[in-house]
């Protein structure tokens, strides 16, 4: 099944790491080496637009993503914005008319194909995992599977790095994959308006309830929007 | 109405997805909603790739038919599955007969209450993009008009769906399909969000987020984006 792949990528990437700060650049890295392609970054995105670089690859990536940061426009910032992929595999061609500042800057740098893949769970905005590639050209079907099961990973990967920043570190654990299921992302919303906390945190609350309640997410999903378990005021956080 | 009238009118509503308010849950959800309505199914229900080797579950009319797809895709095995990896129709298996072809799918769609299922492809040229699930609740069959009528109507839909007249297809591909699994996530969550500020059920949530999109000429995304966002008008509360 397709998830069984983003749970590899995921086994792969945490077994080693030291630390959570560790896990995205091991991700970079196996991305890179698992696609055709020359580089890749990751970035952190907010509804206000770029909020951190995360993790680049190399001086092109990098460059790739300090431009976005700076001119706040780009594929990758166009692709959390609308939550589709922005796949521009001859950027020469089309590039310039759409971000003439951002692809001069990028051509400039060799980058010559970005395909940009949003982070998010919904409403939840978490970043953007930008693939670039030195020539032109389209990836094939067995690569965009790929690709899409490395965004998956990455996904899960911010999630957890966010849950760790609110309940203040931790050990490094497994990364979960997220159960991309109805019920979850209705809990989710129910939550966000029990707990009166924004739409990512009521989701990084139940991950954690279910984490430390040792019980399937779907399965405590479910109960909240049958109503039997409420995150509401009288709920420890996380 | 006559039926025919009917029909052509059905057609139109599937073929406008170049509007501005275009949005791809709405659009499937009517799509299988006008299924039940034209073709004498009990309940439909409509699956995508992933482009991850897999399905998910866009929309289902009835919630005994979106537990049963939920299954499907769990136990990998049924009408959608099999129409997916084949690219063929599945058309008029009765279930009492079936316990061979899906030997654990069956009971449970016995059990959901079903006697018959359909399932057809999705395709744009060489490539499936999905399947649409047909049930009846007794064991009859289909017509093969009706059948037409079903494998027309999921074609008018790919093809609305994907834009086809833009260029890159395979990146048009990858970027609607895309798009289209993000925005069921949003719905979903919007409909807890709604569900939870109103008072009413989750299904309540979507009806009447529906209706709100539809009266004011937003796409149902943009209301599920407010939704979520916090901000939720007074109709949406008060029904």
């Amino acid at each position: 099944m397709a998830s069984t792949r983003v749970a590899e990528i995921l086994a792969v990437v945490v077994d080693g790491a030291g630390r959570a700060s560790d896990v995205p650049p091991r991700l970079i890295r196996a991305c890179t080496a698992a696609l055709p392609v020359s580089g890749v970054g990751l970035i952190l995105m907010t509804d206000q637009g770029p909020a951190g670089i995360v993790a680049t690859s190399d001086s092109p990536a990098a460059t790739m993503e300090d431009l976005q940061f700076t001119l706040g426009d780009g594929p990758c910032v166009e692709s959390s914005r609308t939550g589709r992929p922005v796949l521009q595999p001859d950027l020469a061609r089309t590039g310039p008319e759409r971000w003439p500042a951002f692809s001069a800057g990028a051509l400039d740098a060799g980058i010559r194909a970005i395909f940009a893949f949003p982070l998010r769970v919904g409403g939840i905005r978490l970043g953007v995992l930008d693939l670039y590639r030195d020539r032109a050209g389209e990836l094939s079907q067995a690569d965009m599977t790929e690709a899409l099961s490395f965004a998956s990973a990455a996904t899960a990967v911010l999630l957890h790095l966010q849950a760790q920043r609110s309940t203040d570190g931790g050990e490094l654990g497994a990364i979960p994959v997220l159960e991309d299921r109805a019920e979850v992302h209705q809990a989710t919303g129910i939550i966000s308006v029990q707990a009166d906390v924004d739409i990512s945190e009521a989701l990084v609350r139940l991950r954690a309830r279910a984490y430390a309640s040792e019980r399937p997410i779907v399965e405590l999903a479910r109960d909240v929007v049958h109503g039997s378990l409420s995150f509401g005021d009288d709920t420890l956080a996380g | 109405m006559d039926e025919s009238k009917r029909l052509a009118q059905v057609f139109v509503e599937l073929a406008d997805t170049l509007i501005e308010d275009f949005d791809v849950v709405d659009f499937l959800q009517t799509l299988t909603d006008r299924c039940v309505e034209l073709l004498g199914a009990d309940a439909a229900g409509l699956m995508l790739s992933d482009q991850r080797g897999g399905l998910q579950l866009m929309t289902a009319t009835l919630e005994r038919a979106r537990v049963l797809e939920v299954f499907e895709l769990q136990v990998q095995e049924g009408p959608c599955l099999e129409c997916f990896m084949t690219g063929e129709a599945v058309t008029n298996v009765e279930l009492v007969e079936a316990n061979k072809r899906w030997p654990i799918f069956t009971p449970a769609a016995v059990e959901a209450g079903f006697g018959a299922t359909h399932a057809l492809p999705m395709r744009l040229r060489g490539t499936v993009i999905g399947a649409l699930n047909l049930f009846t609740d007794q064991p009859v069959h289909l017509t093969s008009t009706d059948l037409g009528v079903g494998q027309a109507m999921a074609d008018v839909a790919t093809i609305g769906l994907l834009h086809q007249q833009l260029a890159h297809e395979q990146t048009i591909l990858s970027e609607q399909l895309q798009s289209a699994l993000h925005s069921r996530v949003l719905v979903e969550q919007a409909k807890g969000a709604l569900s939870a500020r109103a008072g009413v059920s989750v299904g309540e949530a979507f009806a009447r987020m529906r209706a709100h999109a539809r009266s004011h000429n937003l796409a149902l995304s943009v209301v599920a984006s407010e939704v979520v966002g916090g901000t939720v008008t007074a109709d949406l509360l008060t029904s």
